[in-house]
């Protein structure tokens, strides 16, 4: 019995030293489309967020020249990057040659170079939420500017980066909790939502001069502001969250020649992207009576500031989106891409829609798809 | 690749069988002789009804757990969410029901949280505690307030009872641990016998950590080349705790009563999670957890038991986040609870009993949130139970009604729902005397939105329906004493069930990933194998070894939406299979023991893919202990290492674990 029970021991110390160690995971490709090698467009890299406190960041290429699907390709680039990509990825540009992803909570802009994902550099802004560019620079928008007297009242910044140095060159202070931006005519609109303020909800698009680098004014729109896209004759389409209960979510058009706001489109907008003169609209309300989340794709004509369509998804697709949670358009097809977001903590799905909005394809994302960029040959 | 490992499984079968096999080979001992002495209200049936498993003092003493979700850890059909650290949050959830459905009682009245349903078991201590019982469905007695028959599974911690010997009127115990994390962790009992018919105790203890310790992540390249490995500190894990309890206990011929006050006040930091370039957090949390309660049990008549409880509840947390990357929060939310409870047993003839209980309890919670809905509630329970035994067959069953109203502020207050839940136990000793015992259950029982759930700014929803668990189990117990022989006693039970959460309450998403609602939507399967073994080994008149087992199967699958890709899938932090050991061994004067827990591989989220998966996880706790009798004082030194392979892990993840660390301890019994 001495034996058997220095047996078990024995057993138990081995099972001790037997684990396998963990590996960086691999990339998933998936054949989508036939090979395109002749589009002016390479690919597209799209940003799965992650749930907030996972780590989940995880980033994704779709390649057009081969019509392949690449999830999950940060690891393998970057295998010595403690921790992978981090946590909540928020925004994603390309611009000269480098990709730039906005990761929130991990408090960085991450720099990669555009053909491999490799890192280049990391840029360090606390809390940042989203990036755009002009002449040379970015600008990134933080929630976390400085703290006054009230610590209920930080107050958001934008900072200035140098895309040749990837260093900070200027900061300003905007409005509270700042989100998407837009460079118009030397100028740069910085949507403010206010959103830990809550019932006290910031309502103002504030207007930086780039030259001086400067708030010059702040233009009074509606509370709880998240977008903020240019079209291409000069106007700004502003969204508001709305506050959930009472105020549902609208979408705003402000001329930046007298920098009011010129039109409200009536339709509840969560995201919008904009190619040519369409915008496309999609929107998710909760609605408390029905206990369910009313879901829509609207197209806006950005001339006309008409409604095209309640519903750019023809095929009945839509019934099988949960939450869109992000959309981009390519502008050679005119092919829609939209995200669905599920339940946030699992898997979600990228649709692509033809230009009739029929689906083309689908195909298994990271956790919580939603930010796309374009990358050009 | 990171694959299911599958060679660990055949590793640990084998070594559950082998002991059931050795158990049986040897055929010895009454199992739960030790054990079954120790109950708090009525006498114990002869053989427990319904499945329970226990620690007694000696046990917990042995294992070198600082609080009581350590030691929780080695029962079967338990999975301990442990956010790591001294001061880390730690939960428990039987049979993958979730922690909503775990109830906590401490000296036989329940411990509560409206707000959020969940008791932090890392915040008792085991120093004053004599001993941790889990029951699955509940405990097997019908003369118990309503509360007792309402959750879908019980753990019972009983503070320790003063025992005096011969003529002395006062214990005194004192200890000291230090340790690892920068502990320093004093405490003092004090019982008194008052008189023939008074005992009164009074404990108090300081808990005073930094809460450092190292950890580690580390990743391999598919060609085996490490990829990336980081060592860093755990920071911002400091606690320091005051816990003081006091309490006076009589017993008479005809009664017996216990009235006791409980305060633990702490101020803590939360670690947070681990993430890419997040390696520190900063917020703090306050608590003040107050409750003074009592119990009085009278014998009538000869046929007519009474038993009447209550309970007075403060409970403060202060949640503060200064971190200027997040937004600034300071939350404080206060807590009153009052319970009132009277149950009334009656013995019909012979075995055949019946009992009847009625509850009354009353919540509130207040916050400084903006838009707060101050919610109220009032909670009746009335539960009617029966038991019978005749020849080996006993019987038992109960049907609980509850009523609960809430009162609100702002928008709109749940409506009144009345629920009914029935359970029923079975249990059968076929063969006479000898020691097998078959038995079953099934139990049909709820939990209630918590205040949380159903009116949280943003995300509560006060249409929620309750969340069932329906119960069936079935299961043996064999054990037997043989003294005098190498295996003294020995027992082994097996429970094999099937549970289903329906209504299950789960968080969906909205328009915005941080507006989440609150919805009956889930539906959860879990089929499930506990096994929990103990052996006492006498190897001479000097020496011994005692062993306890144990091993849980679960097969926890989400079946809530057949269009979801992870439909059907294991639910997360719910292990397949997980296991723990305990050997003690006690020579003249020393005592060594070894624990060892594993747990088995693990998802974090639902999709069971590769990018969810977390490794198993398994460490070996080494203690050696030292009694000495000097100048009239009883000493016990010991020193515990724990994580003896300084094993990297995270039962949560990006929350890691300590590696190896170490604990004295000094203690004298005067």
């Amino acid at each position: 019995m001495k034996i058997q029970l220095l047996a078990l021991l024995m057993l138990l110390v081995l099972l001790a030293s037997c684990r396998k160690e963990a590996r960086v995971i691999e990339p998933v490709e998936t054949g989508l489309q036939p090979p395109d090698p002749a589009s002016a467009l390479k690919g597209f890299y799209l940003l799965n967020e992650g749930n907030m406190g996972s780590n989940k960041c995880t980033l994704d290429y779709f390649d057009y020249a081969t019509g392949k699907y690449n999830e999950n390709i940060y690891g393998k680039a970057n295998p010595t990057v403690v921790k992978e990509l981090g946590d909540v990825g928020n925004d994603i540009h390309v611009y000269g040659g480098k990709l730039y992803a906005v990761i929130n909570v991990s408090n960085k802009v991450e720099v990669l170079d555009v053909s491999t994902a490799r890192r280049i550099a990391q840029i360090n802004i606390p809390n940042c939420r989203y990036i755009t560019f002009y002449g040379g620079k970015a600008y990134v928008s933080s929630y976390a500017g400085p703290v006054q007297l009230d610590p209920n009242a930080q107050i958001g910044y934008v900072a200035e980066i140098d895309t040749a140095t990837l260093k900070v060159t200027r900061q300003v202070t905007v409005g509270y909790q700042p989100e998407e931006m837009a460079v118009v005519h030397n100028k740069l609109y910085v949507a403010n939502s206010g959103g830990y303020r809550f019932p006290n909800y910031d309502r103002t698009v504030s207007v930086i001069e780039l030259s001086s680098f400067m708030e010059i004014k702040k233009i009074d729109v509606a509370i709880n502001l998240h977008r903020l896209k240019a079209d291409s004759e000069g106007d700004l389409y502003v969204t508001s969250r709305g506050d959930y209960y009472n105020t549902p979510s609208n979408l705003y058009v402000i001329d930046t020649r007298t920098d009011r706001v010129k039109d409200t489109l009536q339709i509840p907008a969560s995201n919008i992207c904009i190619t040519g003169d369409s915008a496309y609209v999609y929107s998710v309300e909760w609605n408390w009576n029905t206990q369910a989340n009313t879901v829509s794709y609207a197209i806006v004509n950005t001339r006309t500031e008409q409604l095209v369509t309640r519903n750019f998804i023809t095929d009945g697709t839509e019934k099988n989106i949960r939450i869109p949670y992000g959309i981009a358009v390519n502008p050679l097809t005119q092919d829609i891409y939209v995200t669905d977001a599920k339940d946030y903590v699992s898997p979600g799905t990228l649709y692509c829609f033809d230009k009739t909005g029929k689906k083309k394809w689908s195909v298994v994302t990271g956790d919580i798809p939603a930010h796309m960029a374009f990358v050009w040959k | 690749m990171m694959l299911p490992d599958k060679n660990i499984y055949g590793g640990l079968l084998p070594a559950a069988l082998l002991l059931c096999v050795c158990s049986h080979a040897q055929s010895a001992a009454d199992t739960v002789r030790v054990l079954q002495k120790v109950q708090v209200t009525t006498k114990l049936p002869q053989r427990d009804i319904t499945p329970v498993q226990r620690m007694n003092a000696q046990t917990l003493e042995q294992l070198s757990s600082q609080s009581v979700a350590d030691a929780i850890r080695y029962f079967s059909g338990v999975q301990l969410k442990d956010y790591g650290g001294i001061g880390g949050l730690k939960t428990v959830n039987i049979r993958s029901m979730g922690t909503n459905h775990t109830g906590v009682f401490y000296d036989g009245i329940q411990l509560g949280n409206a707000q959020n349903g969940q008791v932090d078991l890392g915040k008792f201590s085991l120093d004053n505690v004599e001993e941790v019982n889990l029951y699955n469905g509940q405990k097997a007695e019908i003369f118990q307030p309503a509360k007792d028959f309402g959750s879908a599974g019980s753990i019972y911690l009983q503070s320790a009872r003063p025992v005096f010997k011969g003529d002395k009127k006062d214990n005194l115990r004192l200890t000291f641990k230090t340790g690892s994390f920068g502990l320093i962790n004093p405490g003092i009992t004090w019982q008194r016998k008052i008189s023939s018919k008074v005992n009164g105790h009074i404990s108090t203890e300081w808990t005073h950590a930094n809460g450092r310790y190292r950890f580690r992540y580390k990743k391999h390249n598919s060609d085996g080349s490490i990829a990336y490995d980081t060592t860093a500190i755990r920071e911002n894990g400091d606690v320091n705790a005051v816990r003081l309890e006091g309490g006076l206990d009589g017993k008479t011929e005809k009664t017996e009563w216990k009235w006791k006050t409980y305060s633990y006040i702490s101020e803590r930091g939360l670690p947070g999670y681990i993430a890419n370039n997040v390696f520190k957090h900063g917020q703090r949390q306050w608590d003040s957890n107050l409750f003074t309660q009592g119990w009085y049990r009278r014998k009538v008549t000869k046929r007519y038991n009474l038993l009447l409880s209550g309970k007075l509840a403060y409970d403060y947390t202060r949640y503060l986040d200064t971190d200027t990357a997040n937004m600034y929060t300071d939350n404080r939310y206060k807590q009153t609870e009052l319970y009132l409870s009277a149950a009334n047993e009656y013995t019909i003839a012979g075995s055949w009993k019946l009992a009847l209980s009625a509850d009354y309890q009353w919540n509130k919670l207040n916050a400084n949130l903006v838009d707060f809905a101050y919610p109220v509630r009032h909670t009746g329970l009335l539960a009617a139970a029966t038991s019978w035994r005749i020849n080996g067959f006993a019987v038992q069953g109960s049907l609980l009604g509850t009523v609960v109203k809430d009162l609100v502020r702002v928008r709109d207050a749940a409506p009144v729902k009345t629920v009914y839940t029935p359970a029923v136990f079975l249990s059968w000793q076929p063969f006479g005397k000898t020691d097998v015992t078959l038995r079953s259950f099934y139990k049909k029982i709820f939990r209630m939105p918590t205040f949380n759930d159903l009116y949280y700014t943003f995300i509560g929803n006060s249409l929620l329906k309750p969340e069932y668990a329906t119960q069936y189990d079935v299961g043996a117990t064999w054990s037997r004493t043989a003294e005098g022989k190498l295996l003294k006693q020995a027992s082994i039970q097996v429970d094999a069930y099937y549970n289903s959460v329906t209504d299950k309450i789960v968080a969906v998403p909205t328009s915005n990933p941080f507006r989440w609602m609150m919805m009956n939507l889930g539906k959860v399967e879990i089929r499930g194998l506990d096994v929990a073994a103990q052996a006492d080994w006498r190897l001479s008149a000097l020496a011994s070894v005692n062993t306890r087992l144990t091993y849980t199967f679960q097969q926890a699958q989400d079946f809530t939406d057949a269009t979801d890709a992870f439909y059907g899938n294991q639910i997360p932090y719910i292990p397949r299979h997980s296991f723990s050991a305990i050997a003690t061994a006690g020579y003249k004067q020393w005592s060594l023991n070894y624990s060892f827990i594993y747990t088995g591989e693990r998802y974090d989220q639902k999709a069971n893919i590769l990018k969810n998966y977390l490794q198993p996880w398994y460490t070996t706790d080494v203690s050696i202990s030292r009694y000495a009798d000097i100048a009239g004082g009883r000493w016990r030194v010991a020193i515990d290492v724990n994580n003896v392979f300084n094993q990297y892990y995270d039962v949560v993840l990006n929350y890691p674990m300590p590696g190896r660390n170490y604990k004295l301890v000094v203690q004298v019994n005067l």
